[in-house]
């Protein structure tokens, strides 16, 4: 699953986006609300992509490589 | 927070200062009455938050009780300014052989509160200091220090004020100065402060203001005078629309602060501006470079995007304006790649090319380089800290004088 907005776009594994505890962890440690955990997984909240601020705890929440940041104005993505 | 006239003489009363017997009321018929009481000629006055009372009939004199009600009745309908009387206050009509004026209020710039007095009262304080400066005293003093009597002697004697009125008017001045301090007042003043023909003195009007951090010190005192919490700060003036929107904003998000003034600006540069004092920094030095903001406005605290998105977008969709210059003196709890994304969110938003509209990106600081990043993405003009805030806002006017003049 991936969604972009202006500035940043959110890109999470198809496993842990249909994995309801890794949902409701990525929804506790964003500081910023961009994960909603669901009983199935987790949504990513559109409105909320661009007040990312790059803290990268998302990516250190789920497996390595399963959840990344792609900073769209630059074509870098994190991890790098 | 300011205060009617009837309040601003409680409040002088209180503080040892001698007051005529006047009366307030909100009914033509008690008007006679304290009329009746007072016993002699009386001056309506309309109590109202605003000036320009006599030119506007708010202000009127009665011979006898039946006339002051009349007079009451009539100025309880008018409306002066936009602003409905809350009361009206009747005086007596002194026999006055002297007016003098005295004053306190804070000066911003020396930071102490600052004593003014003239042996020419009743008109404005500002004009006798232009046309007769010698004819005012002035005299800062602590705020900290307790205040001597002497300070308001030195004051009232360097506007040539001597033997018996200098005795007599100095403890009305240093109770003002007093009262000023342990009130939390902004402004302090008594003009006319009246020497009757029986060599006594006397406030026959009051002016004061409270500083609005003071207020919650200062809660005695508001309830002595029955003011309720629904009044507020008694701000001077109706929010325009752009001022209600970017306070709602605000409200609306906990993250970093903003704030939005349009009041008497009507230029055609916007301003997305702060920073520990950047805002008037910058405001100053637009205007001073030639150039005419169309608001005001502070940005700070780590503001959301959204936050500044949407202070950019009110300044944007304000009568005038093509173009923001977003600059703000060197930040560090605030980060510039979110307000880079706010401004560029609200040009995008509103259908406006970024690079042509932001005028100017000067913000240095925390998470500059991503900022710049973003900026550079979208062709937007921009510069670190190696320009200063007044070369950044001389930028700004040239380009958009310059598209003005082509």
């Amino acid at each position: 699953m991936k969604k972009d907005a202006i500035f940043i776009g959110v890109e999470v594994d198809d496993r842990v986006a249909s994995d309801a505890a890794m949902g409701a962890k990525l929804d506790e440690v964003c500081p910023v609300n961009i994960f909603k955990g669901t009983e199935s997984g987790v949504d990513i909240v559109e409105e909320n992509i661009d007040e990312c601020v790059l803290c990268g705890l998302c990516i250190d929440a789920a497996p390595a490589g399963t959840v990344k940041i792609h900073k769209l104005y630059s074509g870098e993505v994190l991890p790098a | 927070m300011r205060f009617f006239e009837y309040e601003a003489r409680e409040i002088v009363k209180r503080a040892g200062i001698p007051v005529t017997d006047y009366g307030f009321t909100t009914d033509a018929a008690e008007a006679k009455t304290i009329a009746e009481r007072i016993g002699g000629p009386t001056v309506i006055k309309s109590q109202v938050l605003t000036g320009g009372r006599m030119k506007a009939g708010g202000v009127k004199f009665a011979d006898t009780p039946d006339e002051a009600r009349q007079h009451a009745e009539d100025i309880l309908q008018l409306e002066i300014n936009g602003h409905w009387p809350r009361g009206v206050l009747v005086d007596p009509k002194a026999e006055v052989k002297q007016e003098y004026y005295a004053g306190v209020v804070w000066d911003g710039t020396a930071k102490k509160p600052l004593m003014l007095f003239s042996d020419m009262g009743g008109i404005d304080i500002e004009q006798v200091a232009e046309d007769h400066p010698d004819h005012v005293g002035r005299g800062h003093f602590s705020a900290l220090e307790p205040f001597h009597d002497f300070q308001a002697k030195q004051v009232i004697a360097a506007a040539g004020v001597t033997g018996k009125p200098l005795q007599r008017l100095t403890p009305v001045l240093a109770r003002l100065a007093r009262l000023f301090l342990e009130g939390d007042m902004l402004l302090a003043e008594i003009n006319p402060l009246a020497e009757l023909t029986d060599g006594s003195f006397v406030a026959l009007d009051a002016h004061m203001e409270m500083e609005d951090e003071g207020m919650p010190r200062q809660k005695a005192l508001i309830k002595a005078l029955g003011i309720g919490a629904e009044e507020g700060t008694r701000e001077g003036h109706t929010p325009t629309p752009f001022e209600e929107a970017v306070k709602a904003i605000d409200a609306a998000d906990h993250r970093g602060v903003i704030q939005g003034k349009d009041t008497g600006f009507h230029g055609n540069i916007g301003l997305v501006i702060g920073a520990g004092g950047g805002s008037l920094t910058l405001t100053d030095a637009v205007r001073q470079q030639g150039g005419k903001p169309a608001n005001y406005s502070e940005i700070g605290g780590n503001p959301s995007v959204a936050k500044a998105c949407g202070l950019a977008k009110e300044v944007l969709q304000k009568d005038g304006v093509e173009k923001i210059a977003v600059m703000m003196s060197i930040v560090s709890n605030t980060r510039v790649d979110i307000v880079a994304r706010g401004v560029i969110k609200a040009c995008l938003e509103l259908g406006k090319d970024p690079g042509e509209t932001i005028a100017i990106f000067r913000i240095p600081g925390a998470w500059e380089d991503e900022g710049f990043k973003i900026l550079d993405k979208y062709g937007i003009e921009y510069c670190d800290r190696s320009v200063s805030l007044w070369d950044a806002a001389g930028r700004a006017v040239a380009k958009i004088q310059g598209e003005v003049a082509a």
